[in-house]
């Protein structure tokens, strides 16, 4: 069966300027992916190139398919189609994607309208059950709100319920929680994963937390620079990455137990677009870079079933490891 | 220099209040940012102030800096009751102690050189002669991790985690003793996180500057604190060694605050609170957690708790029921989660 979404050898540049250097990813109907990465590795970038999204001056190129049929560059009445109905997304600031002078119920029925051809008092109550669906307190009043009236939280369920308007067979989810506090974080993820349980939605979750993918998340790609550099299992990946940089991530995080050490930071920053290195992109950083490394960009290559990653010297699977993907 | 274990700062009782209108022509009504925050801090330790937004620990930082005037309470320094905002003994004081700012970008001057800015603070004090300013800056940009060639670029040409770098390198021009720092990783990449994380403990060390270190990531603040104080609507619900408070958390809110932090390979167990952030504007009468608390029962929502020593073993926390007062109800939740389609 072809995945939901498949999208192959996916480049965008701005003004020249590479912004996505190849990205190859799929995900499967009902998965959820998660997409990590620091800013500016294109996991925003890689998902407002594959639907349409980004300005006319952006240079995109590669091949996205939505069940087997190329997306990319279609139709603008397609893509309207698409949007939002098959393919919804939320952003990470609910308050400024949502239009701060219509009330929440007409940004809901709106949505209604476009993907399902409701109207009247058929899309309101519609609209009032889909607030109710993502925990909206006294969801009828709320449908009278503004934005401003609501909290943080309260305008991200709002997004929510219009992403789940059209009934989308994938949400892709660019930093749901980051803005919000941590307590309505918990709240919003366990709302996702609820919502993805009842219905069989796929979810994609964009996000820089690594402890938010790890619980929400079955399969995560790490990206770097442009480039997807380590993909695989999210167990797997906490367990025992493969590649370096997944690696220096994991271990920068504080603990939340043992002794307190100072932290093992990647050192340096990552490279300017502009400036990119001639082969891997991470050897600046590596603590295993060889001269090899400086060759070419290296191939995202399995070093497991399941667990592949772009990198010529992975680090070594441990018996630690094999337990894990075993 | 003092005795280590003479308080460097002593806040006791704060108070602030705001007045604000609902609409052109509302009711004024008062709200309280913060209500009653007493802190201690000596000597190259580290306070971690933990809280969600608007439950006062930025407008904390900023009464312990002298850069808003308490409306109760006061602010010792070094023993020295703090002087009024402006005044020039203030401008004394204030060389012994600076902030850090979450966004760094935003915190430097677009229009001037790094060097420029790190120098600032020095010709305000009126610290050593302008000819051997540079030098002092190339030494600042050294401690800090950047070259002395940076102090010819501009904010725009660092990456951020340079840029809060630079931030850090201004704010120790002075050799303040006393660092207040608001949220000053949140908006970095997390590799970048950790660089700054070691460095904060690097000057510490070196220095033996004290750090109020003000954040809603209780990983970063376990990594940096010595001690930790939890804030939930304007006051300090639990305080302890972090460890403890981060391990077993007393406060009701502090259990569900630790459960929420993401955590790779977590099997459950996850105390997903009912309800928004409270409103400081609506603060709700008794325990002002009490609307979102599980445990809450009939006491806690008429007297207000105080911060005390829990018998056991001594952590401070401003709970009826963790103290015992009153037995665990099953919450006073008057928000019902949301009714379900029948299956």
């Amino acid at each position: 069966m072809a995945p939901l979404v498949e999208i192959q050898g996916l480049t965008a540049a701005f003004d020249g300027i590479p912004a996505l250097r190849g990205v190859d990813l799929s995900i499967g109907r009902g998965e959820a992916v998660a997409l990590v990465g620091e800013s500016g590795c294109g996991k925003s970038v890689t998902w407002l190139a594959a639907l349409g999204l980004l300005p006319a001056k952006a240079a995109v190129a590669g091949s996205v398919r939505l069940e087997g049929r190329e997306i990319l560059h279609a139709a603008p009445a397609v893509l309207d189609r698409l949007r939002g109905g098959r393919v919804a997304m939320i952003f990470q600031d609910p308050a400024s994607s949502l239009n701060p002078v219509h009330r929440i119920g007409r940004q809901v029925t709106e949505a209604l309208r476009l993907h399902r051809g409701l109207s009247g008092a058929a899309a309101r109550e519609e609209a009032r059950r889909l607030l109710d669906r993502v925990g909206m307190p006294d969801a009828r009043r709320r449908l009278d709100s503004y934005p401003h009236e609501l909290s943080g939280g309260q305008n991200q369920r709002a997004m929510i319920a219009m992403a789940l308007a059209g009934e989308p067979e994938l949400l892709v989810a660019d930093e749901p929680t980051t803005a919000l506090d941590v307590t309505i974080q918990a709240q919003i993820l366990e709302l996702l994963a609820e919502i993805r349980r009842d219905t069989g939605m796929a979810l994609v979750l964009i996000s820089h937390d690594l402890g938010v993918v790890a619980e929400t998340c079955e399969r995560v790609l790490v990206m770097y620079a442009g480039r997807v550099v380590e993909e695989t299992a999210a167990a797997a990946l906490f367990g025992a990455p493969a590649h370096p940089y997944a690696a220096g991530l994991l271990a920068a995080l504080p603990p939340i137990d043992g002794p307190r050490r100072p932290l093992a930071a990647i050192p340096g920053g990552v490279p300017e677009p502009w400036a990119m290195p001639p082969g891997c992109a991470y050897a600046p950083r590596c603590p295993r870079h060889v001269a090899a490394c400086d060759a070419a960009p290296p191939r995202l290559e399995t070093v497991a079933p399941g667990h592949r990653a772009a990198c010529i010297r992975p680090l070594a699977r441990t018996p630690a490891r094999e337990a894990v993907e075993a | 220099m003092t005795d280590r274990d003479e308080p460097l700062l002593h806040a006791q009782g704060l108070v602030r209040r705001y007045a604000t209108r609902r609409g052109l022509f509302g009711r004024v009504t008062e709200v309280r940012a913060v209500d009653g925050v007493s802190l201690t801090l000596r000597r190259g330790r580290t306070l971690g102030l933990v809280g969600e937004s608007g439950c006062g620990k930025s407008t904390t930082g900023r009464m312990v800096l002298g850069l808003e005037v308490p409306d109760e309470g006061g602010v010792a320094f070094r023993n020295d009751r703090m002087p009024p905002p402006g005044t020039p003994e203030w401008r004394r004081l204030r060389a012994r102690m600076a902030m850090v700012y979450q966004d760094p970008l935003g915190a430097l001057d677009r229009r001037l050189t790094i060097g420029a800015q790190i120098a600032e603070p020095l010709e305000i004090h009126g610290l050593g002669t302008p000819a051997d300013r540079p030098a002092r800056v190339g030494a600042l940009l050294r401690d800090v991790g950047l070259r002395a060639d940076h102090a010819a670029r501009y904010p725009h040409e660092l990456s951020g985690g340079q840029r809060q770098r630079a931030v850090l390198a201004r704010a120790l021009a002075t050799g303040p003793d006393l660092l207040v720092c608001d949220e000053p990783i949140s908006a970095l990449d997390v590799s970048i996180q950790a660089q700054v994380m070691n460095l904060l403990s690097e000057v510490q060390a070196r220095t033996g500057v004290a750090i109020l270190f003000i954040s809603h990531d209780l990983r970063a603040v376990r990594q940096m604190s010595h001690r930790v104080a939890v804030m939930y609507l304007g006051r300090v619900v639990e305080e302890g060694e972090p460890d403890a408070v981060l391990h077993a958390p007393a406060h009701p809110y502090a259990q569900a605050l630790v459960s929420a932090i993401p955590h790779p390979g977590r099997t459950g167990g996850r105390i997903v609170l009912t309800g928004d952030p409270p409103n400081p504007a609506a603060r709700p009468a008794g325990c002002a957690f009490h609307p979102r608390c599980a445990q809450a029962a009939a006491l806690c929502a008429r007297a207000t708790p105080e911060l005390k020593r829990r018998a056991a073993d001594g952590r401070l926390v401003a709970c009826h029921v963790a103290h015992g007062e009153v037995a665990p109800g099953d919450g006073m939740a008057s928000r019902p989660i949301p009714a379900r389609e029948p299956a």
